[in-house]
């Protein structure tokens, strides 16, 4: 993330000189150089953090795994595992696009990064479609946690019930498949707004193959939410 | 806050540029430093409000001045306010902020708008707790323990928690912007270990707030989720277990307490070279022990839960290591007594402040060996013990230094020097108030006094009535500064540059400093604290 | 109260632990007192000692000294290493199970402690114990999480709700001391407290007596293990839908998955409550839960009565006739 330069002080120049003429540099880094370096070191540091906030629910759901093993096999039986499946390949899918996108960027192909960019967004929509498709399901099929939960619902085949004593320790594998989907839905759905940003800054031609960091960074950001998927994919819907 | 000069002055951080937008707007750190220090110090004496609710109330043994459900609030608001919004963001959000890019001779920090936006976080966090309190209040503790705070709790837990959820991306979001900052924009000249102390304790808190915070915002959402949507992770009637949610709290409340004693540590460094004029002793082992500090401060956690049924043997290796942890603080305290030896000791406020600290920090520090005893925590878990022990350090230790820095640093933010008769009068009666307070607080416990009680049996109210009454005079040594260092604004003594004659980047530049921190890049040659060199005498 | 403890600001010592306990904290106090006294000297010393006495003094160059601090790391580690191994065996002494106990069950419920003694008697906020008899509560919440703590026994457990905890301790002295909850648990938090009355044996056999004639929780365990036809499944032949439970509590229970658990009080509350969760290998998961339709007591009754179930040749069940205080109870 660039910062402007807001405070340029007077009477001074920096001593590595001509350089530092970048219209995206700011003045309080020592070169433009030092502000990507910078700028990429602030991600890395950030995803750290991201990998602790994931964590602590990834711990959570190895403990109850262990605990209430039937019924995380149950429960993972009642997802679809084939928009799972597709959902995944979808989003390998965009990560490839985004890394055409800096690739592009670093080439300083202006339309280029525009067009890979909007194919990362379209597939990402297309995630999160599919999410609201499996949401939905599991809506009518009374598979969220609360007093209805895993009681019949209508169109049901009957021998399909959920049995009586399956219900609670069920409920705490939806809660943990809605906490950490809901989570990364939440990630991809703060990401794309900032892909289109970053995709209307590039049409507009801030980016070069000088300056690009921004379109690394989101990057970076795209395929970490990317990874978590990847582990919640077999996780939640295919080991058993 | 606006300028405070009389006559043509030198353009600085405060006056370059005027009105409300001016500082709204500001993506100064020091700007924001100033920000977060009004916003800090309103949340400290809101803290300060239900704490004393809470000390008169223990006045008694019966529970006759707040209604039981009140005085709960009021122990959680207290907590909630001076944790999460105090003690975590006092010297890194405002000290830190302030000075790093100053110490490291760098322009600003890294990332000057996301550390106005983390500002902002911060107040929008506050706000949702300020409402929260106004909306009912909160009572459950500042540990929210489940299933307590999900399912049988009718305050507002749910605002609350999200006040907090949000509150910790601002320390986030600090502690990547420190990160970055001490890596990359260090002065020509200024390697890893010719930083100031200060810079390494921070760089070792900003781990942690980077490490820890967001699985506490995790865990935090957790509860959230429960309350507002009924899933199970901690409820026992869906077969959740309430005590997971116990690890998950303090994996990083318990680092949480290194974040504010860490950077306490590092204040107490400075202060304790500038005012005896001499390098500190062993400042590899001080600068090492602060990373050892936050590394193994990552392991012990589970010392708060020895009677919740865990196994014996989790139990020994967590003893084990919060008996480990002990030793970087001991070597810390040794190391800066040790700077006194043959020093030139000024008696000045902060020094004053710094003494203070030691005290009550070593005493602090030798209770905790007693909680980290697995054998002896049993008895004395979850009584006034611990309540006095995590005083010691979090009062008597971060805010001590805390206070002792704003001293010596209050001339070099705002030009001006604050009074120091009335400075030391305050050191001395905060110092005297606390011990009044809290001491007895030990002796409530072994005897058995839980905490978080509002009745207690009979045979307490001696040891009770001793605490309050020194919770009298704690108020007045706090309430003192607030009106001193305010006066100070527009009556205090103009004073040079380096009034203490201080070493360190952030004394070479004028205050307040100008905008742009330095006229010049600095360029480091020499060790940190080498005031044994040369000359010293004022700037 | 006057200040009945071995010393001014110390509780009374009524538990075998608690002279242990105090034994550590007198000499964490000492230490205390001479590193607390030593720093604090040291510092006050050196300010009185150098204090400024001119702008332009100067200081020496001292850097540090390796020996020094190898000195100050090695002695405190010593000394902390040392305290770490005597408070795990004070810790491991409190938390080692009796021979022989006298059991009582203890269900936290806001804001009061229902206890239960195993010959039947009931308290509520008060617990009659005899003095020298290991006494082993088995402690669990019908709520919140509160805790079971006894100042002048040293000793304090949580009360959780959804499993079992456990708490022992052998009281020495005769008298009445406080019971607390330790947990914060919401608006009569302080409101939870009570007392242990330690009496001599024979008043306690005297108290044993004094009160009405009580089901034992084993005699309430078989009529609710009849009520609920608990027996319709487990009828102990080896055609039975569900395991047979004579002499399953404290033996090693081979599972579905294959792994083996040790079947104690928590597995057999599990069982009834959750009874898909850990499934005994070669049964079905199809036992019903009897979540909401059992009280944590009740729970604790049935846990009782199958604790006396016992394989055949090993004697009958003791359930119907009310056991004596502290009477051994065979086969654990």
């Amino acid at each position: 993330m660039p910062e402007a330069a807001l405070q340029h002080g007077h009477g001074e120049e920096q001593a590595d000189g001509h350089a530092q003429t970048h219209p995206r540099f700011a003045h309080h880094f020592e070169s433009l150089e030092n502000q990507k370096e910078s700028a990429s070191l602030g991600m890395w540091v950030f995803l750290a953090q991201e990998v602790m906030f994931f964590g602590g629910l990834f711990m959570a759901y190895i403990l109850y795994r262990n605990l209430y093993h039937g019924a995380f096999e149950y429960g993972s039986h009642l997802l679809n595992w084939k928009l799972g499946f597709f959902n995944t390949i979808v989003l390998i899918g965009s990560s490839v696009t985004m890394a055409m996108a800096v690739h592009s960027a670093a080439l300083g192909q202006r339309t280029r990064i525009v067009g890979w960019l909007l194919a990362t967004i379209l597939l990402g929509s297309v995630f999160l479609g599919v999410k609201v498709v499996e949401y939905t399901e599991k809506f009518h099929h009374n598979l969220v946690p609360g007093e209805t939960f895993g009681l019949p619902y209508e169109g049901m085949d009957p021998h399909h019930a959920m049995p009586d004593n399956m219900r609670r320790p069920t409920q705490v594998y939806y809660s943990l498949y809605f906490a950490m989907t809901g989570l990364h839905a939440l990630h991809m759905i703060i990401g794309i707004p900032i892909l289109a940003g970053i995709a209307w800054f590039a049409h507009k031609g801030e980016y070069s193959a000088r300056f690009h960091t921004p379109v690394e960074l989101v990057g970076l950001y795209w395929h970490f939410v990317d990874i978590v998927w990847i582990f919640l994919f077999p996780l939640l819907y295919l080991i058993h | 806050m606006t300028t405070t000069s009389t006559g043509a002055e030198r353009r600085n951080y405060l006056n370059a540029s005027e009105g409300l937008l001016s500082w709204l707007l500001t993506t100064d750190h020091k700007r924001i430093a100033i920000l977060y220090l009004i916003s800090v110090t309103f949340m400290f004496f809101l803290g300060g409000f239900f704490a004393a609710g809470v000390r008169l109330e223990l006045l008694t043994p019966r529970g006759d001045l707040l209604e039981a459900d009140t005085y709960n609030k009021f122990f959680t608001l207290h907590g909630v306010f001076m944790v999460f919004f105090v003690l975590i963001p006092a010297i890194p959000a405002i000290l830190g902020n302030f000075l790093i890019p100053l110490m490291i001779g760098a322009r600003d920090l890294a990332f000057p708008r996301i550390n106005l936006l983390s500002w902002y976080i911060y107040v929008l966090g506050a706000a949702f707790t300020i409402v929260a309190m106004i909306s009912g209040g909160v009572d459950t503790g500042w540990t929210f323990y489940t299933p307590y705070s999900t399912i049988y709790s009718n305050s507002a837990v749910l605002t609350a928690g999200v006040g907090i959820f949000i509150t910790g991306f601002s320390s986030i979001l600090t502690g990547l912007n420190f990160i970055v900052t001490i890596h990359k924009m260090r002065a020509p000249g200024l390697t890893w270990f010719r930083l100031p102390l200060f810079v390494w304790a921070h760089y070792a808190t900003s781990l942690i707030q980077i490490l820890g915070t967001p699985v506490v915002a995790v865990t935090v959402l957790m509860v959230a989720a429960e309350r507002a949507f009924h899933l199970g992770f901690f409820d026992p009637r869906v077969g959740g277990d309430p005590v997971l949610f116990q690890h998950l709290f303090w994996f990083y409340s318990h680092p949480a307490v290194y974040i504010m004693i860490l950077p306490a540590m590092g204040v107490i460094s400075e202060l304790v070279t500038a005012f005896s004029r001499k390098r500190i002793f062993g400042y590899p082992v001080v600068a090492i022990s602060s990373l050892s500090i936050a590394v193994v401060g990552f392991l012990v956690w589970g010392h708060h839960m020895y009677v919740a049924g865990q196994s014996a043997y989790a139990g020994m290796v967590f003893s084990f290591l919060s008996f480990l942890v002990a030793i970087p603080s001991a070597i810390k305290t040794f190391n800066w007594t040790a700077t006194l030896y043959k020093g030139s000791i000024s008696w000045q406020a902060p020094m004053l402040y710094v003494i203070g600290f030691l005290g009550l920090f070593t005493v602090g520090g030798l209770t905790g060996i007693f909680l980290a005893s697995m054998g002896l925590d049993v008895h004395v878990h979850d009584t006034y013990f611990v309540v006095a022990h995590f005083h010691y350090i979090m009062v008597g230790g971060a805010i001590m230094a805390y206070m002792g820095g704003l001293h010596f640093w209050w001339p070099k933010m705002t030009g001006r020097m604050y009074p120091e008769w009335w400075a030391r009068v305050s050191a001395v009666l905060v110092f005297i108030g606390f011990n009044a307070t809290f001491f007895p607080q030990f002796l409530l416990g072994y005897l058995g006094m839980p905490r978080r009680y509002h009745a207690y049996v009979g045979e307490f109210q001696v040891l009770n009535v001793f605490s309050t009454a020194g919770a009298s005079v704690l108020g007045v040594g706090y309430l003192l500064p607030m009106v001193y260092f305010l006066w100070s604004l527009k009556y205090g003594e103009v004073v040079g540059d380096n009034p203490f004659g201080a070493k360190g980047l952030e004394w070479q530049t004028s205050s307040p400093p100008p905008v742009e921190n330095f006229p010049e890049q600095p360029r480091v040659t020499e060790e940190a604290y080498a005031y044994s060199e040369s000359e010293v005498g004022h700037a | 109260m006057q200040w009945t403890g071995p010393l001014p600001y110390m509780p009374e010592q009524a538990s075998s632990v608690a002279p242990e306990v105090d034994a550590l904290y007198l000499f964490l106090v000492g230490i205390s007192i001479f590193f607390g006294v030593l720093i604090a000297a040291l510092v006050v010393g050196f300010a009185v000692r150098y204090r400024r006495r001119s702008e332009d003094e100067k200081t020496p160059h001292i850097h540090g000294s390796a020996l020094l601090e190898v000195a100050w790391s090695a002695i405190p580690l010593a000394i902390v290493m040392a305290v770490f191994f005597w408070s795990a065996k004070i810790y491991f002494d409190i938390n080692r199970a009796p021979q022989n106990p006298m059991e009582v069950y203890v269900v936290g419920k806001r804001w009061m402690w229902k206890l239960q003694h195993l010959t039947g008697q009931r308290e509520i906020n008060q617990l009659h114990v005899p003095v020298g008899v290991p006494v082993k509560l088995t402690l669990t919440s019908e709520d919140v999480i509160h805790s079971f703590f006894v100042p002048a026994f040293r000793i304090k457990k949580d009360a959780i709700p959804g499993r079992y905890t456990s708490l022992s301790f052998t009281a020495t002295k005769a008298g009445r001391y406080h019971l607390f909850c330790a947990e914060y648990c919401g608006t009569q938090h302080s409101g939870m407290i009570g007392e242990i009355v330690v009496l001599e044996p024979h008043e306690f056999q005297e108290w044993l007596a004094g009160g009405a004639a009580a089901t034992s929780p084993a005699a309430a365990g078989e009529k609710l293990f009849k009520d609920l036809a608990c027996i319709t499944c487990h009828k102990g032949d080896t055609g039975a839908r569900g395991p047979a439970l004579a002499g399953v509590f404290g033996s090693d229970v081979r599972l579905a998955d294959g792994s083996v658990v040790k079947a104690d009080e928590s597995y057999l509350r599990e069982s009834i409550v959750n009874p898909t969760a850990r499934v005994v290998a070669g049964y079905q998961p199809i036992m019903p839960t009897f979540q909401g339709v059992v009280s944590e007591e009740q729970l604790m009754q049935l846990v009782a009565y199958i604790q006396t179930l016992k394989r055949e040749g090993q004697g009958a069940p003791p359930a119907a006739a009310p056991a004596g205080a502290g009477q051994p109870k065979g086969g654990q």
